[in-house]
């Protein structure tokens, strides 16, 4: 629903004059009504939620939708994928959780200096990669996640390789931060943030030169827009806010090993930004909501578990390739005419 | 010396699978512009079904034969059932379908097979030949044949056939060939037949020396990826030195020293690569600069 918005909108205004200053306020709702929505649903959820399992996959699809977004900011916008960004989560988790357990550091701050340093890490690999054109980011991105799971895995001295590692009970301002009830506001209201951030982004003009990205790079290029530099920019963002999650998933969940940091969790969080719908900040939420329970669903079905995922990922993409958002808003539109 | 000749021969044996598996996804990604994941688990299920074959009783020769040919049915499969009905989805969705048919091939293995480990008997025994005070198990000469064989083949079918040269026609230009009369669909299911072969004759040729298991596909999928991309994605000579190269170094690295990260080397490699040289070792046309 949300979504049809974002589509629906700009094609409708165009045609009639509208006043500037009723265009302006019908804008701003119109960016405003899905942040409210995700707000309100966010306040709900804790009254539906039947258990404490209920809320900690609600903490973990929160953690799940805020990278989906971040990502999403990068596929949709600029028409790159990474197969990597397990390892920035990884980055952020084991970050953290080195500088507080090893070092002594205040929690937030490694949480703080851990995603800075994934951020400046996509930078630095960003900026040659991304002056050509093609996939070459997924595979550099593929390298870097692999060559960043082989370290967790056997730098057994600092990250406990195999057997992962465990953090402390996060306290802020006297409050114990110990129950998934807790950490359900903080990761929602970051969720919100990200979320309200990125229908920000996309129309404001970095979104605007973003998006020119996925077209033809010459019209972009054409239109004064630095290509390479803006691709470089998002790839960086996106990074430090997946290490940021990936370090609030560790503080949350108090137990780390480097099987968060593998290929398959890289997959995943691709999979979230595509099947829910590529361009589409709502549809990365959806994404990140079918994704992380799936396999909870699925694990009813044991042997099966593998098989059946892989048919429903082959059936949505060739059924609506254009991913379950965009395709369902879509079939609204068509029917209400 | 002798130390370092023996890495090298063991190098090339299994830089011999990474090429092979390599070709598949250069096939594949010619003639589709798809990266086709699940070719490391082509290279799985040929393994696994030479395995079954030779279990049920038959002979090794036909359970080579079968394992190779299965590959090839299911990389048929995999094109008639997922890549054809979506279309022109482009190459994202086509990725997320290959990622999807790769855990299925996974499903599939694990439910007939479980996840046990398995192996082939040596093609031709198991009593090593001494050369010059190196060790070679005679089933590297195997890989080693198979490979040099499957290169020569290939070079004469597109060079010298007119399938050949139409798979050429339709990875350089589709619509134009089109035009000239070339079924292009056809070319594609083609390909990705040839790739499921391909990647279940590595498959097959390795299963005597490393073991077969349904996780397998993943980590010998992604290492013939890096080396399809160190030939620079798209060259036929390059994937197989880029295997070569790939196999030779991690040979080297675990052989002094570095074993734990042995893994590693593929993806330092292909960052280095992309940074320094991103035509590829061979140079690779169609990379541009923005």
């Amino acid at each position: 629903m949300t979504n049809m918005n974002e589509a629906v909108a700009p094609a409708q205004s165009a045609p009639i004059a509208t006043p500037p200053a009723l265009k302006l306020k019908a804008d701003s709702l119109r960016r405003l009504g899905p942040v409210v929505a995700l707000g309100l649903a966010i306040a709900l959820v804790p009254l539906i939620a039947g258990s404490a399992y209920h809320m900690h996959m609600a903490v973990m699809i929160g953690i799940h939708a805020v990278i989906a977004i971040s990502l999403n900011l990068l596929v949709g916008y600029a028409g790159q994928i990474s197969l990597g960004h397990a390892g920035f989560m990884a980055i952020g988790a084991y970050g953290t959780a080195i500088l507080s357990a090893r070092y002594g550091w205040p929690p937030l701050l490694g949480l703080g200096v851990s995603s800075i340093a994934a951020g400046l890490l996509a930078f630095a690999v960003g900026r040659p990669i991304l002056r050509l054109k093609g996939y070459y980011l997924a595979m550099a991105t593929l390298g870097l996640g692999m060559i960043i799971y082989l370290v967790i895995s056997n730098e057994v001295w600092l990250t406990g390789g195999p057997d992962g590692m465990s953090l402390s009970v996060l306290t802020v301002f006297g409050i114990e931060l110990d129950s998934a009830g807790k950490w359900y506001w903080i990761v929602g209201a970051i969720l919100l943030l990200t979320y309200w951030m990125a229908r920000n982004l996309v129309d404001a003009p970095i979104g605007r030169a973003l998006r020119a990205l996925e077209g033809p790079d010459a019209l972009a290029a054409s239109a004064g827009i630095d290509i390479s530099w803006n691709k470089v920019r998002i790839f960086a963002v996106s990074a430090a806010l997946t290490a940021l999650m990936g370090g609030v998933g560790a503080l949350y969940s108090g137990f780390i090993t480097p099987k968060s940091a593998d290929f398959m969790q890289s997959i995943e969080l691709i999979l979230m930004v595509i099947l829910g719908g590529m361009g589409s900040v709502f549809g990365a939420v959806v994404g990140a909501g079918i994704v992380t329970m799936l396999p909870q669903v699925l694990t009813s079905l044991e042997h099966y578990e593998s098989l059946v995922y892989g048919v429903i990922l082959i059936l949505v993409m060739v059924f609506m390739p254009k991913g379950l958002v965009p395709t369902t808003a879509h079939l609204i539109r068509k029917f209400r005419r | 010396m002798t130390e370092l000749l023996q890495y090298v021969i063991t190098g090339v044996t299994v830089g011999s699978i990474y090429g092979l598996i390599a070709l598949g996804f250069v096939l594949v990604y010619n003639s589709s512009h798809v990266i086709n994941f699940a070719q490391g688990d082509l290279q799985m299920v040929g393994g696994m079904i030479a395995v079954a074959v030779l279990t049920a009783g038959l002979p090794l020769p036909v359970a080579v034969v079968v394992g190779t040919l299965g590959g090839a049915v299911a990389g048929f499969l995999l094109y008639k059932a997922a890549i054809e009905p979506a279309g022109d989805a482009g190459p994202l969705p086509l990725v997320v379908i290959t990622l999807g048919a790769a855990l299925v091939l996974r499903g599939v293995v694990e439910l007939i097979w479980g996840r046990g480990y398995y192996s082939l008997p040596a093609f031709s025994g198991d009593e090593a030949i001494q050369f010059l005070g190196v060790t070679i198990v005679p089933q590297s000469l195997w890989v080693l044949g198979l490979t040099a064989a499957v290169v020569v083949v290939l070079t004469y079918f597109f060079n010298s056939t007119k399938t050949g040269k139409a798979i050429l026609a339709t990875s350089i230009d589709p619509d134009a060939a089109t035009l000239m009369g070339i079924n292009t669909r056809r070319m594609k299911l083609l390909c990705f037949g040839l790739g499921g072969f391909l990647g279940a004759v590595a498959g097959v040729a390795i299963a005597p020396i490393a073991f077969t298991y349904s996780m397998v596909g993943l980590m010998l999928g992604l290492k013939g990826f890096v080396a399809a991309v160190l030939g620079g994605l798209g060259n036929f000579k390059g994937a197989v030195i880029g295997g070569l190269i790939l196999g030779v170094t991690e040979t080297m690295m675990s052989g002094y020293g570095a074993s734990d990260y042995k893994d590693a080397i593929a993806f330092l490699l292909i960052l280095v690569i992309l940074i320094f040289m991103p035509r590829g070792l061979l140079g690779a046309s169609g990379v541009e600069r923005v």
